[in-house]
């Protein structure tokens, strides 16, 4: 979701770093130009400019003059203002009571309470929690049976809905349940509800003070615009939040909802929701995310999903061979499949530093999973010899694999000189050595123009 | 500015604890309502009783107007009293116009809009010594400008039979409520109306719709949640044609503009519906929360783009978000803005009127 906000960002910084020296004029420039980009990613106003003020502070302040590089030091109080904006530490779920344990799921109407409600319990389940869901939304028609569905799919204990029973008695009984049958969560998904709404607010207050929850959670969605500051504020002085969760982060928003609710509320973001799958639930770390809007990348998340998917064993035998300096066609191919399994594309491309600015390239490149897929047809519609030795392609091969592989000559030669490509930097990787890997950052691998490369 | 400055006061008094000032209504919010109200409504004494009215769930004209007013200037309150603060008779200079450019950017105009729009009003009383009553008015006409062109109601041609309209949008939004609130609105007009049920992926979704069938009384095509979404709407448009129903409304699953696979699937529910009717759907409207931020732009842009978005519904703007984005957005695209949603009974779906939506973003009426 941050995109968008980390490419602005590293435009303002290209014009900062690399300069010997910075005048007063050059910060107060480029801080303009990152007000407006956190305001453009729908970071409340009366933070922006707590933010830029704070930022400013420290970059006319003593600590960019006697840097030695005074742009890399004003991105890093960014940086390092960001984060303490996000908050420095991720917050774990807190479940630390007699159990059963209470969390309470609040928001405005369609922030998507009952779909993390439904996510939640997975994760719990997953940690070997003994969960239950129950609806005290009995105002949104068919609520109540969404989440029974979601109980259902997420394999955990639904509360059975009596019709025409009262949030408060709901919340009760649930939690009487809970007890009864030894439950360790039991999650209360409310309904959709104004923070204006006098009427509602205090029946969630009451439902507060019915079950003593340990975690309610405000749900709101990843695109809400300048209004979050005051749902937060709303929300959190009427009913007590403890964590935020962020939903449909997954989407192109910006974000900086994020940024707004934690600063009004001081409140930790505790999850994101990153689909519609009852899977897709994340932690929240507010570093990492403060890497990724600022075009640094979040190379631990990148590693953490690749550790997860990728085989030890063909990851290893890859190594092995790149130290050596050798890649053919048949590990370009089977990098290919790795990749495939690790998702979409974009998603992780994403999180290597320094392809934020590239962002725009790779979006008119039209990078789909397709591709991969296309890529591989004419990977497989090469014999055995011309993978090992790809020298031998020459122009009758090419027709056949061209005509095997149901693309055109162009695209077999656009593989083969990515491939060629691939190799070079592969040889240069052997020589880095692990030491150099670090040294040099991802980035460094990255040939220019690598979206073009990609594109069809 | 130091922070203590206008912020500290406009955020100070929009949580209600550090009222700067005695005269300021610590729980601003209903008083304002009825203050407001009086104030601009049809002579005296209907005003008040709509106020009244409105609390017992009327039916009837006095009814709405007055909920419209009161859903709106819940809207506006905080922006109102900004303003005020701002300007109790003072030169309109250059802080004096940053100040009011950052309000505007409070309400989601962005920055650009929010920028443009204040600019034109310099243009006009720069250096003028001004009222609060009188830049609020002239702050009101620079959007209503922008947004007249744009408020144009849902016509739906019933000598179709049946007028296909998509609704469409990104999850939460309110397109399954929005879509039961125009088939009463419809259906009280005297217009026959089937509903399809095309939200096949979310759970409990196809109940969703078919209580609102059950409470406005029109028939739902409906199947088990998985089926495929355009294949239904096929069969409801085919059913529409054998009932000769006036209006068909295609209800879709929430999907986020980005996801390119979800969104084919949209595409191949128009591709399916045209080999019916080669001129449906005959109206696509794109369902905006009014919380939303600047992604509304994106979710446009893309929407426009994927399914030729025909016109918008503005929803949820019975809470604090003003949904200013509305004004970048016709700017930007002049897409027709139908309706907006302001709770959620029935009834609450109200004609979008650009002069009241601009005055109430600005806290008059």
């Amino acid at each position: 979701m941050f995109e968008s906000l980390s490419q602005r960002l590293s435009k303002v910084f290209d014009k900062l770093t690399g300069r010997g020296a910075l005048s007063e004029a050059d910060v107060a420039e480029a801080l303009r130009e990152v007000r407006v980009a956190l305001l453009e990613a729908d970071v409340a106003l009366a933070v922006v400019k707590d933010f830029v003020a704070r930022v400013k502070e420290r970059a006319v302040g003593q600590e960019v003059i006697k840097s030695v590089t005074p742009g890399q030091m004003v991105v890093k109080i960014v940086h390092d203002e960001l984060i303490a904006t996000l908050g420095t530490e991720g917050a774990e779920l807190n479940l630390n009571a007699v159990p059963p344990v209470a969390i309470l799921m609040v928001g405005l109407q369609g922030s998507g309470k009952t779909t993390t409600s439904g996510k939640l319990a997975v994760r719990l389940k997953a940690d070997r929690k003994k969960v239950l869901l129950a609806s005290l939304d009995v105002y949104r028609p068919a609520a109540q049976r969404q989440l029974e569905i979601l109980a259902e799919q997420a394999g955990v204990g639904s509360l059975p809905v009596v019709m025409g029973e009262m949030p408060v008695a709901i919340a009760r009984r649930a939690m009487e349940m809970g007890r009864r049958e030894g439950y360790d969560a039991v999650i209360l998904d409310t309904a959709g509800r104004l923070h204006i709404d006098q009427e509602l607010m205090a029946e969630v207050a009451q439902v507060r003070d019915a079950v003593a929850p340990t975690e309610t959670l405000l749900v709101t969605d990843a695109m809400t615009g300048q209004d979050a500051v005051t749902l937060a504020r709303e929300f959190n002085e009427k009913v007590g939040v403890t964590g935020i969760v962020l939903t449909r982060v997954d989407g192109d928003a910006r974000g900086g909802a994020a940024l707004s609710m934690r600063a009004v509320t001081g409140r930790p973001i505790k999850f994101l929701g990153m689909g519609e799958k009852l899977d897709a639930l994340e932690v929240f770390h507010p570093d990492r995310i403060a890497g990724r809007i600022l075009g640094m990348g979040d190379v631990v998340s990148l590693v953490e999903k690749a550790m997860a998917t990728i085989e030890q064993d063909e990851a290893e035998r890859l190594a092995k061979r790149i130290e050596k300096g050798k890649f053919d066609l048949d590990d370009m191919l089977s990098q290919f499949r790795q990749v495939e399994k690790m998702g979409d594309l974009k998603g992780i491309l994403g999180m290597l530093p320094g392809i934020g600015k590239m962002a725009a390239q790779l979006k008119d490149a039209k990078i789909d999973n397709k591709m991969l897929g296309r890529q591989k047809a004419i990977i497989l519609s090469m014999t055995k010899v011309e993978r090992r030795n790809p020298d031998l392609i020459k122009a009758s091969r090419k027709k056949r694999i061209a005509a095997g592989s149901g693309t055109s000559v162009q695209d077999v030669n656009k593989l083969l000189k990515q491939h060629q490509q691939m190799a070079d930097m592969m040889k240069k990787v052997g020589k880095l050595g692990q030491k150099g890997l670090m040294r040099h950052g991802l980035g460094g691998l990255l040939p220019p123009g690598l979206g073009n490369r990609f594109g069809r | 500015m130091s922070k203590t400055g206008l912020f500290g006061r406009l955020w100070g008094k929009a949580d209600g604890r550090r009222a700067a000032q005695p005269d300021e209504p610590v729980a601003a919010e209903a008083d304002l309502d009825v203050q407001s109200i009086p104030e601009s409504g049809p002579p005296g004494g209907a005003a008040e009783q709509a106020v009244v009215a409105e609390e017992s769930e009327p039916a009837g004209k006095a009814g709405w107007l007055a909920k419209l007013k009161a859903g709106l200037s819940k809207s506006s309150s905080r922006l109102t009293q900004g303003i005020t603060t701002l300007f109790t008779k003072r030169k309109l200079d250059d802080e004096a116009l940053e100040e009011l450019e950052e309000l505007l950017i409070t309400a989601d105009l962005g920055v650009a809009t929010a920028g443009r729009v204040t600019a034109r009003l310099a243009k006009t009383r720069f250096g003028q010594d001004v009222e609060p009553a009188e830049v609020k008015a002239a702050l009101a006409d620079e959007v209503a400008d922008i947004l007249e062109p744009v408020a144009k109601p849902l016509e739906p041609d019933v000598s179709r039979r049946p007028h296909v309209v998509l609704v469409v949008g990104v999850n939460g939004s309110g397109k399954t409520t929005t879509i039961g609130k125009l088939a009463k609105h419809y259906r009280d007009r005297g217009l026959s109306v089937l509903l399809a049920a095309g939200d096949t992926f979310r759970a409990a979704a196809v109940e969703q719709l078919n209580v609102w069938g059950e409470r406005t009384g029109c028939p739902v095509i409906a199947r088990d949640t998985g089926a495929d979404a355009a294949g239904l709407a096929f069969d409801a448009l085919a059913e529409a044609k054998r009932r000769g129903d006036d209006l068909l409304f295609i209800d879709t699953a929430g999907r986020l503009q980005n996801k390119s696979d979800l969104m084919a699937e949209l595409q191949k529910v128009v591709r399916v519906i045209r080999k019916q009717d080669p001129t449906a759907p005959h109206d696509v409207l794109l369902v905006l929360d009014a919380t939303v931020g600047q992604n509304a732009h994106s979710q446009v842009e893309v929407f426009k783009d994927m399914v030729d978005v025909t016109g918008l519904i503005l929803t949820k703007l019975d809470g604090t978000a003003r949904g200013g984005v509305l004004v970048a957005l016709a700017e930007t695209f002049g897409l027709p803005v139908h309706a907006i949603g302001v709770g959620e009974k029935a009834d609450d779906l109200r004609p979008f009127e650009a002069r009241a939506f601009a005055r109430s973003l600005v806290g008059l009426d």
